[in-house]
């Protein structure tokens, strides 16, 4: 037993302070038991006002068309395929944590992983709202589902990026769901079981579907939990390579870009980390959380996002490279002018994302700064809007200037609905999430007992002996005890 | 569904679970449950439990996506619509690839859950006994089944020989039954029909 537990002490504890599995409990369980604060009111009342804006920016648009928005001629997509697809990118970090660190035997992310997770769904609900409403006559969105209709079985086109986007945010989406509710279900039977009023009894019993904990059940668990995450990895690549397809699949300059695939997958885990920064700096403030939230899993976030800021730099680098070395003047003209050039109507976009994305995360080189937790805050902010940026970029100034230089004098600047519409997806975003803090554990309570006695600092300095033993010593107690 | 009695001890560390497991089987007792409120590996090898065959689900609907993906899309495109793009061929498969992908995936995913779902019979109302509340917090409960052969208090004081606090003999019901937790009616033709003494 001793020698499974073993962890180096190099490694710095993932769970604070002197705890026991009862102290893991009832210090998770704490913020869901007790009533609501006034600061969580305020949240979720600011979260539910936008959400309502949002509700009647939508219902402008459905009312009077997608004219409401200041979509023209050459920008056919402005705002709202923007804001899908950082949407979209912001939910890759929770599968990134929960389904790629728990094959990579990352120990730190069960402490992040629920509040992840959750923000991936409420992410994606968030981005699927885009597609769906830009289609003008929403009530016909059912359109792109392959069933036998009355059109003379007229099919979708399965050749077409956009029909395969459908099919990967859904799946992206019911996947995302089945693995947090799965993991959530051994967290809903401690509160069940702890639950004291009579709703909350109700409440967590039927949410809990009747879970006892046995062995077998762990067992069977563990192997969905495991294959759900082999499952998750391949699938959040190719949600947001196929997300990329979109505008790489076009003969778009600017889109038509090979390194597309990659680029997104990196820019959507940048993001994804951004907001999870900006989300867990909060939570584990306002719910006491720290010791399981602790500043180690701060810094090793940070670490990934100045990596992934930098792929995303190469990557920038990369496109500016390949438009002057393929010599063709549609391409070159779509980066050196449109983009580079900063007295250019939209130049100003492009030096917002190169500075919020490629030279700001460089500061996290620095230790110190990664473990500042108001600098980490502040830079969440700057690259979640770098990165909104990055596809206002891409989607924006590929197209304002096309091959028609007659078209080419409508500058496109959003309307209120367009801005409306985005607000409301925060509201709908912040509003989940009050929610889940409220009513669900935010950290995975068995996930945090489980790596305890191997991480927990009150049990990591009982293994100070083990390290100061020779190798002779260890292999001499350790080797016989076979895991009992 | 019965009625059944058992010995039931409860463990506060894993490291004193572990070797007590052993010895109860040694013993001949047979192990009906043991609650944890976390996965500890290795204990369900030593409770000899089987393996689960869940991957291997997960696999056969795995495959059943790609072959419902493959096979309809190629019915559309090559044989109930042909659409004509540009020339190029109907059955264009690298173009499917992305769909075939994401059905896979969704068709294992879901199928599995379900099929995780089934086997521990899990869904909302459902409602089962587990001995002690404290196994979703911080205790570690074992369940002796008694038989007619089994001498109760010889079981009580071996449990508490391995290293068990607060043993006792406990009925409990052994499957599930559709209920709410805030309430302690069972309904749906429960029979209180006992096995043993």
């Amino acid at each position: 037993m001793a020698l499974l537990r073993y962890e180096s002490q190099v490694r710095a504890p993932l769970v604070e302070d002197n705890k026991d599995y009862h102290q893991v409990t009832v210090d998770i369980c704490r913020p869901v038991e007790a009533r609501p604060t006034r600061l969580w009111w305020v949240g979720f009342s600011v979260s539910v006002l936008l959400l309502c804006f949002g509700i009647v920016s939508v219902t402008m648009e459905v009312i009077y068309g997608v004219g409401q928005w200041n979509l023209n001629k050459t920008v056919g997509w402005g705002w709202d395929i923007t804001n899908f697809v950082w949407w979209i990118g912001i939910g890759h970090a929770g599968t990134l944590i929960s389904a790629i660190l728990l094959l990579f035997r990352q120990g730190w992310r069960t402490g992040v992983n629920r509040a992840a997770e959750a923000m991936t769904i409420f992410a994606v609900i968030c981005a699927g709202q885009f597609p769906i409403w830009h289609m003008g006559r929403v009530w016909l969105a059912f359109f792109v589902l392959p069933y036998p209709n009355t059109r003379g079985v007229l099919w979708p086109n399965f050749n077409s990026a956009l029909l395969w986007d459908v099919f990967a945010i859904s799946t992206y989406f019911t996947v995302s769901l089945l693995f947090w509710y799965s993991g959530l279900l051994p967290d809903l039977a401690t509160l069940r079981d702890r639950a004291k009023l009579k709703w909350r009894k109700f409440f967590y019993g039927v949410a809990s579907f009747g879970w006892t904990g046995s062995t077998k059940t762990w067992q069977r668990f563990e192997t969905l939990a495991l294959i759900l995450a082999g499952l998750s990895t391949p699938l959040v690549l190719s949600v947001h390579t196929i997300v990329s397809f979109d505008f790489a699949t076009s003969v778009v300059p600017g889109w038509h870009t090979t390194i597309f695939p990659p680029y997104f997958v990196a820019g959507a885990v940048f993001s994804g980390f951004a907001m999870v920064q900006t989300l867990l700096v909060v939570t584990r403030k306002v719910l006491a959380l720290e010791e399981y939230i602790t500043v180690e899993h701060i810094d090793v976030m940070n670490k990934i996002i100045v990596l992934t800021g930098s792929i995303v730099g190469i990557a920038y680098l990369s496109e500016l490279f390949v438009s002057w070395y393929s010599a063709n003047p549609y391409e070159s003209f779509a980066f050196a002018q449109n983009r580079v050039n900063l007295s250019s109507p939209y130049g100003w976009s492009y030096y917002i994302m190169m500075g919020c994305n490629v030279l700001s995360p460089q500061i996290f080189w620095i230790r110190k700064m990664r473990r500042n937790l108001l600098v980490t805050f502040f830079m969440s902010i700057l690259v979640n809007i770098g990165m909104w940026f990055e596809r206002f970029v891409i989607i924006v100034t590929s197209v304002y200037r096309d091959y028609l230089p007659s078209a080419w004098s409508t500058y496109y600047r959003p309307s209120i609905w367009e801005v409306g519409f985005y607000l409301g997806t925060f509201g709908l975003f912040f509003t989940c999430y009050f929610l889940f803090a409220k009513f669900f554990p935010v950290v995975a309570v068995a996930e945090i007992k489980h790596i305890l006695k191997r991480s927990g600092e009150n049990y990591k300095a009982k293994m100070d002996v083990v390290e100061h033993e020779s190798m002779e010593e260890f292999a001499d107690k350790h080797l016989h005890d076979h895991g009992a | 569904m019965a009625i059944k009695k058992f010995v039931v001890g409860c463990f506060d560390d894993e490291a004193v679970l572990f070797p007590a497991v052993k010895k109860v089987r040694r013993a001949g007792y047979k192990i009906h449950e043991v609650y944890t409120p976390f996965p500890i590996h290795g204990l369900d090898k030593a409770m000899g439990l089987k393996d689960t065959d869940l991957d291997t689900a997960g696999f056969i609907y795995g495959i059943m996506g790609t072959a419902t993906a493959l096979g309809f899309i190629s019915w559309i495109f090559t044989y109930d619509w042909p659409l004509n793009i540009g020339g190029k061929p109907h059955f264009s498969l690298p173009a499917w690839i992305p769909i075939t992908f994401e059905l896979t995936v969704l068709f294992s995913a879901v199928g599995m859950t379900l099929t995780f779902c089934y086997l521990c019979q899990m869904a909302p109302f459902v409602k089962k006994d587990h001995f002690n509340l404290r196994s979703t917090d911080d205790l570690f409960v074992m369940a002796l089944e008694i038989t007619e052969k089994t001498n109760e208090a010889e079981a009580v004081a071996f449990l508490q020989s391995v290293g068990a606090m607060d043993v006792k003999v406990d009925r409990k019901e052994t499957k599930w039954w559709l209920g709410r937790y805030d309430k302690e009616t069972k309904i749906f033709g429960m029979r209180e029909t006992e096995t043993a003494v």
